[in-house]
């Protein structure tokens, strides 16, 4: 229906801005990571794996990369506890209140993220507003130093930021089922705890894979939080990111790290891709 | 019409209500302790709360650097969105109606900045803006954000073109209209509420945006840049004052970008599966 | 001459409840101001084929639903059996239904479908498994078990739909508006088949249509919803010949609405007269177009003919009859369904006296 010239101009500028300014970025990354840097930091554009090599010779990296992925994980596991039910309540049993509470939750979402981890750090500090009530009200009598500048605190700040995150996709799932399924189910005999377990939780998965999936990606990569809460013990994979393009200047390290931390959550994504496709039907 | 969940489905709803108001208040309570705290003589930490005073917001309104920042936001926002929209409207129109070689990819290509870690995509615009050999400013900001948000652009507006009734276009063809007259007269006016929600929303990310921001910043700072390099520095009670005025102003952008779609025929389900639907 | 058949519930007596298997009483329901059912009373013979007909708008799904059990009653009771339905929520209750799209699970299987009222109670695997095939036997989709229902057409659905509903053996099956969705063709055949299954299973349908056709082929009874009340509840010959209110006459086939005046047992309307029972003062009659016949001949008739003569105005010509419009002296103006050849200038007609039916307003 539409003439070459129409699909023309409306094919080629977005396609040339994302092939320049998106595709070649991202190959330009993974140049970088087949390059060496010289102690009078000189970037050497000769191509060596010495960088890949390095990341699984030195232990440190694993061993961070591992930490990081642990307390993805975990913010992971933590938003779909918070994240799921919710969604099942706001879904199926808000009644009037629905839109309401739909908004509530996605508000959070389009705040500020500074904003957020940093209500956290004043929360969770030595002098910040939880210990000083834990004392106040005899809980404890010295401000406890794991709250903050810890793994513990990275996993609570993400969790808190990312369970709105996980929430959507499995809200829009919920919403997607069709309320005769539901009532079908009671017609034939099942209790709403039945119809729950048999109807509305095999229908949502591939909203809490999305949603999983979300949460795991983004916290994985992410480097505010462990800088403002994380401490020492905190310090996750992109973390030593930064710092390669930082002081400790060797950005084709640091490339290499980022192109394995992008082909692993390319993995993934296609992985919950198939896996979604999988248990969705209609 | 919602399922009669009688007795003893209520001793359930019950509990779950609860549960549901824990996680309301988790969600909450931290951004409700800053806002009361931006009011706190004590300054930061401590408890209870005392001496409320409005000092934290005088100094902010004194504090010329963060109003630099605030600016070059502005600026910052105000570009992103021209750029995202221009790129982001011809493209969902082009993954609408268009068949060229290389779709699939494409569309993964626009979406990946919305699901990869904001330092992936920083990192690789500052490296290719190293090769280039242009120097890090606003500009490469304005491009990192341009770029990123793009997607937001596609997505607003596919959804919008897959809800518009195609028969309209047809009419204004058959009523002797041509391709461009019809796209001006007909298909830009049915697109207009979601590239006005498009544009609050990149608006109010990019406002917000510090992972790609990060990477590549000049010389002028960027408000949330701003806010982090002195939180790295210590804390002080002007940040929650600011912080209080980020959130208002956040809540205020998503709740007139949320009327806009309610107005626009669609409830909080469309919304929620638009939202996400694109993006997994 | 006699008074019709009306929908009023019969007195509260053991008896009445032990007879029927449901007894919906005085039933009303409202969503914030809008009220949907008013004073709704209707009961369910054991085995019975009961259709409840209606336009949209009329309360009829909305009165499978309070029996189903996905909305509660504003007002009255629904009992089952001598016991209080409506007290129960939708899974004890030993009602199942057919929904009008069907509500297949998508991620089970047709065999699951089927099973699933089964399994959900329990039921042994071995027994489950004859009963499900049993089931699928019935409605012909055996050879589907095993697909999923997204690939499977809708007619094909449907009987998937009937199945799931008909293994937990219910004593009430609820059907909404089934066979809208499918197309002409399909939905006769379909019509035949449920009437036969229904026969077959002796089981009670509560049949909830908005097509009067579709209603007047396969009931026992009718039930005609109008404005949340039951206008009449008689079996279709009866609906048709006797229909209790103008609003049944109109909505069931096409009718004359003769708006009579009676004085001393003669009604008058339009120039013409007949005997009735009625008393002084307006009255509403109903007159069938096929009960106008044209010519000398006088239909058979015991209380009388009524003739008349009348000039043909227009005529729609409908396949195996016509329908004409004519126009007596006065004025007044008839349908008459025949197929007789018309001719020009004033002819006569005759009516039988018996089908001329009192109508209330």
């Amino acid at each position: 229906m539409f003439p070459r010239a129409y699909k023309i101009a409306v094919s080629l500028p977005p396609i040339t801005w994302v092939l320049l300014f998106l595709l070649l970025p991202y190959s330009v990354l993974f140049l970088y990571s087949f390059w060496t840097v010289t102690p009078s930091q000189q970037i050497v554009h000769q191509w060596n794996t010495s960088n890949y090599r390095e990341l699984l010779q030195v232990p440190v990296y694993l061993e961070v990369l591992l930490r990081s992925m642990r307390i993805a994980g975990t913010v992971t596991l933590l938003s779909l506890l918070l994240g799921y039910p919710l969604a099942y309540f706001v879904s199926f049993h808000a009644g009037a209140r629905k839109e309401l509470l739909y908004q509530l939750v996605i508000i959070p979402l389009w705040v500020s993220y500074l904003v957020r981890a940093y209500a956290w750090k004043t929360i969770l500090g030595s002098d910040g507003v939880l210990n000083t009530l834990l004392q106040y009200l005899h809980i404890t009598s010295h401000p406890q130093q794991f709250l903050l500048y810890s793994p513990f605190a990275v996993v609570l700040t993400l969790t808190h930021i990312y369970t709105p995150f996980t929430f959507l996709p499995i809200y829009a799932a919920m919403e997607h089922i069709p309320r005769p399924l539901v009532e079908a189910s009671q017609d034939l005999g099942a209790t709403p705890m039945h119809t729950f377990w048999r109807v509305i939780l095999p229908l949502s998965i591939p909203g809490a894979i999305a949603g999983a999936t979300f949460s795991f990606v983004l916290s994985l990569g992410d480097f505010l939080a462990p800088l403002l809460v994380g401490g020492p013990s905190g310090i996750m994979i992109s973390n030593i990111v930064v710092s390669l393009f930082g002081a400790a200047y060797n950005w084709p390290l640091g490339a290499a790290i980022s192109a394995c931390m992008m082909l692993l959550v390319i993995a993934l994504l296609f992985a919950t891709e198939r896996l979604e496709k999988k248990w969705s039907l209609t | 019409m919602e399922p009669d969940m009688t007795a003893p489905g209520k001793e359930k709803s019950r509990w779950l209500g609860a549960y549901a108001a824990l996680v309301f208040t988790f969600l909450y309570l931290p951004v409700l302790v800053l806002i009361v705290y931006s009011f706190n003589g004590g300054g930061v930490g401590g408890f209870p709360p005392r001496n409320l005073t409005l000092d934290w917001y005088r100094q902010l309104l004194e504090d010329s650097a963060l109003w630099d920042s605030v600016l070059n936001s502005l600026v910052v926002a105000l570009s992103a969105m021209v750029i995202s929209i221009a790129l982001g409207l011809p493209a969902a129109l082009a993954l609408d109606r268009v068949s060229f070689p290389g779709k699939a990819l494409f569309r993964r290509l626009v979406l990946l900045p919305l699901i990869l870690p904001g330092i992936i995509t920083g990192l690789s615009l500052l490296m290719l803006v190293v090769m280039i050999g242009l120097k890090l400013s606003l500009l490469t900001i304005i491009l990192g954000h341009g770029t990123a948000l793009i997607a937001v652009a596609t997505t607003e507006v596919f959804a919008g073109l897959q809800k518009a009734d195609r028969a309209q276009e047809e009419a204004s063809l058959d009523l002797g209209a041509n391709h461009w007259q019809t796209f001006w007269r007909v298909t830009l006016a049915n697109l207009k509420l979601p590239v006005i929600g498009a544009a609050l929303l990149i608006f109010t990310l990019s406002m917000d945006e510090i992972a790609v921001s990060f990477f590549l910043i000049g010389r002028d700072n960027t408000l949330p840049l701003e806010i982090w390099s002195r939180l790295r520095r210590g804390m002080t009670p002007e940040i929650n004052a600011v912080s209080t005025i980020i959130f208002l102003f956040s809540l205020t952008m998503i709740v007139i970008w949320y009327r806009l779609r309610v107005r626009g025929g669609e409830d909080a389900t469309d919304i929620a599966v638009a939202a996400t639907e694109e993006i997994a | 001459m006699e008074q019709p058949f009306t929908a009023a519930a019969p007195p509260m007596s053991p008896n009445t409840v032990s007879k029927a298997l449901l007894s919906v009483r005085s039933v009303a329901k409202q969503f914030g101001n809008r009220i949907v059912l008013r004073d709704c009373s209707l009961d369910v013979a054991e085995g019975e084929f009961l259709s409840v007909l209606g336009e949209s708008g009329s309360g009829k799904t909305t009165l499978l639903r309070l029996i189903a059990g996905f909305e509660a009653c504003s007002d009255g009771e629904i009992w089952m059996v001598g016991q209080r339905l409506d007290l129960l929520p939708p899974y004890k209750r030993c009602v199942n239904t057919v929904f009008q799209h069907y509500a297949l699970f998508p991620h089970l299987s047709v065999f699951d479908n089927v099973a699933y009222g089964l399994r959900v109670c329990g039921t042994p695997p071995t027994e489950v498994r004859s009963r499900v095939e049993e089931a699928l036997t019935m409605v012909k989709m055996c050879a589907y078990a095993h697909a999923s229902p997204a690939k499977i057409s809708g007619g094909q659905q449907q009987r998937v739909a009937l199945a799931r509903a008909l293994v937990n053996r219910p004593r009430l099956l609820l059907l909404d508006e089934p066979l809208s969705a499918l197309d002409a063709n399909l939905r006769r055949q379909m019509q035949l088949e449920l009437k036969t299954l229904q026969r077959e299973l002796g089981i009670a349908f509560l049949f909830v249509t908005h097509d009067q056709e579709e209603a007047m082929t396969m009931s026992d009874r009718i039930a005609l919803l109008h404005g949340g009340e039951v206008e009449q509840v008689a079996n279709p010959q009866t609906i048709y010949r006797m229909p209790a209110t103008a609003y049944v006459a109109q909505f069931i086939g096409q009718t004359n609405l003769l708006h009579a005046r009676v004085t001393g047992g003669i009604a008058e309307c339009g120039g013409l007269r007949w005997p009735t029972a009625q008393g002084n003062g307006p009255a509403t009659y109903s007159l069938r177009p096929e009960c106008i016949v044209p010519g000398a001949v006088s239909p058979p008739s015991e209380g009388g003919c009524v003739r008349f003569r009348a000039r043909l105005v227009a005529q729609v010509f409908q396949g195996a009859t016509k329908l004409w419009q004519i126009e007596c002296p006065s004025g007044f103006r008839l349908m008459v369904r025949t197929s007789a050849r018309g001719g020009a200038g004033e002819m006569d007609f005759a009516f039988s006296v018996e089908d001329v039916v009192w109508v209330r307003d």
